[in-house]
Parts: C-alpha cells; structure tokens; sequence
C-alpha cells in the first residue's frame, strides 16, 4: 500500500523513483542522485505546490488578475484554495506583490497578485 | 520620416531584453513596437510559475518575469508604441509602421532587431478530418481567454499534442473545474518537459496517451465527440484502436512556428528546420544590419535563453551601429549531424566571438546516457557527457572562440553518440 511510483522532477533526467514505506522511515529506489531521494521523501510525506490562478477584477484593463499562493500549499488543500479565490474580487489599481488573500484557509501563507493593472478611467 | 537608432520590432521578452542590452552598450535612440495593448508578450498570459530560475534563481511566474524587464526598459527610458503595427520592412531598414494615434509611419532605423516571437501551428496546420464545429481552440488562445478575458473555454476537454502549453493548460483547465479527459500525442515521446508531465498531468491524474492521435471532430455547432486513435511507429492509424470521447473542447498543442512574416518582407533568408532567419554568431540575419532573436529565431525550451540570445542580439546590434561588428570573410559553418535537428547559429564569424560562442541545438529523439560530440573540420574537439537528452529541451554547447583561432576550423558539426556506441 505505501509505495508508489513518481517520477523525480529535480532535474530534466526525470528518474523513475519507487518510495516505500519501511520501519524506520521511507526508502527511495530508482533515484540516480542525492536530491532525488530528498524529493521522494518529500513527495510522500508533505507534497506541496505554488498555486497560480486568476481572481476577477473590476475597472482594471483586463478581466482578470493573475495570482499565486507566496509559497507552496499542500497539495491535497489545492482545490479548497480555489473556491476560495474563486469567489474573491479586486478592483483595480493593483500593484505586483499585493496581498489579495491573508493567511488562506489559516495555512500561514497568502494570495498574491503576480501583475500590476493601473485603474482605467 | 522618422529616425531611430535601433527599432526592436516585438515587446516580449526577447524584444524587451535585447533594447535593454542595447542601451546599456551606449546606444540612445531605441524603439519598441508591439501590436499588443501592453508590453511582456506571451509571457502576460502565462501566469503559472517557474519562469526565471537561470536568470533569476527564484520561480516566478510569466507576468513577474515580465514585470523585471518592463520596469528596466522604463527605468532607462527606452521609448516604446504599443498597439502598433509594423506592416513592412525593406532591406535598407526602412519600417512601415502604424497605428491609430500616430497613423502611418515611415522610420529609418541604423539597425532593426526581429523579435516577434511565434505562433501556433492550428488544425489547418495538422488536417484534422471531422466537421467544424465551436469548440476547437489552440492551448494558447484558450489559454489568454482564461487567464486574461476571463472566459471559459468548455467543460470536458481533449488536448492534442503534449507541448509545454498544452500541458500547462491541462492543469490549468482541471483547477477551473473543467475535466480533462486525456493529453493525445502522436510521438513516442511527450515534447513537453519533464516538470510539466509530472506537475500538471500526473498530479491530476491525466491520462497521457503516446503514439495517439485525434482522427475525427464530430459535432455540429459545438464540439460533441473527438476519435482518438493508436498509431503505429510510422505514424499510421492502427484500425481498430478508435475511441471517442465525448467532449465538448478539443485543444490543440501541436507545435509553435517562428511568425516570419516580417522577415520575409525584408528579404531574410530564413533556415528550413528551425523556420527562422539564418543567423551568425552576433545573432545578425542575412540582410546586414538585420538582428534577430528569441522565438522568431527557433523556438526556445525556457524564457531564459531567449532572454539570454536577446542579450546578445541587443549587444551585438550596438556594436553595428558603433562599426565594431567585423565582416569577415573567413567564416565558419555549423552542420547538424546524426542526431541533431538544427544548430543556431548557422554561421560563425570568429573575430566577432568575444570568449565562448554558445551553439544551441534540439536533439531529434530521447537518448539516455548519451554523448555529443562536436567536431571541426571532421576532427573531435568537444566531447559531453549527457545522462539524459529528449527533443523537448534544448541543449547547449560552449565553444571557446580560442579552438576556431588556433585550429582554423571551415565547419563545426555536433553529433549524438547513443550509449555504448
């Protein structure tokens, strides 16, 4: 049951990995370096992604404002972001690096807009 | 008639990056153009991250990456025309250029830098049989209609071909609540990255069928069903294998083509592979005074090379303007050898090499503890070592300028060895 195959993206060789859970912690097989093993391990016990997406925005020049989670999120936690910001709205002007969502879903960790939009007249 | 310096046609990151570089080498009197309303390019509508870890060693995404150059080129008061039309070049670097606040310009440059990215390759471009209906796009239109109109594209998606947009937009599409029924490609072997494959369809559970393709669009107003098909190792349908899917989306990311419509205007002559302009180590087409780079020139694995050739391309039309750039007749010739689909550049002018000339170049097939070896005039002069080699991503090799001194090499070759050869 807890083993599984993925395929190390550290670097462009793309190792086939088997992770395993053993006694005393996880064992990696397949990985060709140090790093692979490192994320193996991390793939099994907390796999994390940066979420980029969109938010709505009003009297900016385009419809939408693209976003992204300051740091990775825990993967299982990726669809429950979304329909957070999915129901968020800005209104322009916005400026790249702007908080859009504090401490989303009590993780530590914010939305925040990846583009500047300047307010149309 | 208006005069400029350098008018860079293009204000992506290529275009961005080479009025940068030109700047900072003592040229005054640039010019950017762009169609688009805003500068960035394509780079805008990609909004996922990873861009930026060579130039920047930190992931960002395709607006923050962008966003740098942007603010440079305002920083350093580069001059620039958006929703800007450039309708015709001739070769004494004459532009027709327009738009609705200006109208039509003439503008004589001393130097003109191409940098107008690519385009995709569409269904035309691939003959897909089948009706036509709504519902077919590029991954990159469907890919501005979400991320900058706020449109959605469809519910339940098929995706051809697994470029790297195609990829991204599989995961893209899965965020919005959109089902992606499975990538379609009909290589052995996905021309996306590795990163990609993982990222954005193993993570989500996308199937991705190698040696598949699309063999029928059925649906009248709106895509209904699309036939997926197995194809044998000549590419053929293996009759039997259809399955369709109903859908309502197909997206296609069936490759990218250099838009060299301009450069055939200016009586570039344009290489057959890569589908852009030849070019020589300083990134100068054949016309002189005519540079190059970034997609137009070959289409590029990640944003930072083309940042980087842009670089260069931008120094290199500073040092034309200044007289600094040597014509010489004792030119090199690079040739792809077994193994190889193309090498840019095409022709080297040693003089002009500063310290390294970088040769970048995409294998044909995915090759595992492989070697390339480059040689002059027949003769081994570079031997690396690679573990793993695919088309997807472009390789690089460094020549030192000192190697085509010493040994007077006419031809330069790179080659693939497969392991134990």
């Amino acid at each position: 049951m807890d083993k599984k195959e993925i395929i190390c993206i550290v670097c462009p060789m793309g190792c086939r990995l088997t992770v395993s859970k053993e006694e005393d912690g996880y064992k990696v097989t397949g990985n060709t370096c140090k790093r692979g093993e490192a994320y193996g391990v991390k793939e099994m016990t907390n796999p994390t992604r940066v979420i980029p997406t969109t938010v709505k925005i009003k009297n900016g020049f385009l419809k939408r404002l693209s976003v992204k989670t300051n740091k990775p999120v825990p993967k299982e936690l990726i669809f429950k972001c979304m329909e957070i910001i999915n129901g968020v709205e800005v209104e322009a002007p916005v400026k790249i690096g702007d908080v859009i969502i504090h401490n989303i879903l009590g993780t530590g960790i914010d939305v925040v807009a990846t583009k500047t939009m300047e307010k149309i007249q | 008639m208006l005069n400029y310096d350098i008018v860079v046609i293009g204000g992506g990151p290529a275009g961005l990056a080479a009025a940068i570089e030109a700047k900072k080498n003592g040229v005054k009197n640039i010019l950017v153009v762009d169609r688009d309303r805003e500068l960035g390019g394509i780079l805008q509508q990609c909004i996922h991250n990873g861009f930026g870890l060579h130039v920047f060693k930190e992931e960002l995404t395709g607006p923050e990456y962008a966003d740098r150059f942007i603010n440079e080129l305002k920083e350093m008061d580069i001059e620039y025309k958006l929703d800007t039309m450039v309708l015709d070049i001739d070769e004494n670097r004459e532009l027709s250029v327009m738009n609705t606040k200006d109208g039509f310009m003439k503008i004589k440059a001393k130097a003109i830098i191409l940098a107008m990215g690519c385009r995709e390759r569409t269904r035309g471009a691939i003959a897909i049989p089948g009706t036509r209906p709504a519902g077919v796009f590029t991954a990159g239109t469907a890919q501005r209609y979400i991320n900058m109109e706020g449109y959605m594209v469809g519910k339940k998606v098929v995706i051809l071909g697994s470029g790297d947009i195609g990829l991204i937009m599989a995961r893209r599409l899965t965020l919005e609540g959109a089902k992606v029924l499975a990538v379609a490609e009909l290589m052995p072997f996905s021309s996306g990255l590795t990163r990609n494959i993982v990222q954005c369809l193993d993570d989500y559970n996308i199937p991705l069928l190698l040696n598949h393709t699309v063999t029928q669009i059925k649906g009248k107003d709106r895509v209904e069903a699309v036939v997926i098909a197995e194809v044998d190792h000549k590419k053929k349908i293996i009759s039997g294998t259809e399955k369709e899917y109903t859908c309502d989306t197909l997206l296609l990311s069936v490759g990218l083509i250099p838009e060299n419509e301009l450069s055939k205007s200016a009586h570039v002559k344009l290489a057959p592979v890569t589908g852009g302009p030849m070019v020589n180590e300083s990134m100068e087409t054949t016309v002189k005074g005519i540079f190059a780079c970034g997609n137009v020139v070959h289409v590029h694995d990640l944003v930072d090379w083309v940042t980087k050739e842009s670089q260069k391309a931008g120094k290199s039309a500073a040092k034309f303007i200044k007289n600094q750039l040597k014509d010489s007749v004792d030119t090199v010739k690079t040739l792809a050898g077994n193994g190889i689909a193309y090498i840019v550049p095409q022709v080297i002018r040693p003089s002009n090499i500063e310290n390294t000339l970088d040769l970048l170049m995409r294998v044909k097939d995915v090759y595992r503890n492989g070697k390339l070896i480059v040689k002059g005039d027949g003769k081994i002069i570079k031997e690396m070592n690679k573990r793993h080699m695919a088309p997807g991503e472009m390789e690089r090799i460094s020549i030192p300028s000192r190697l085509f001194k010493e040994k007077n090499i006419r031809e330069i070759s790179v080659d693939v060895v497969k392991a134990g050869e």
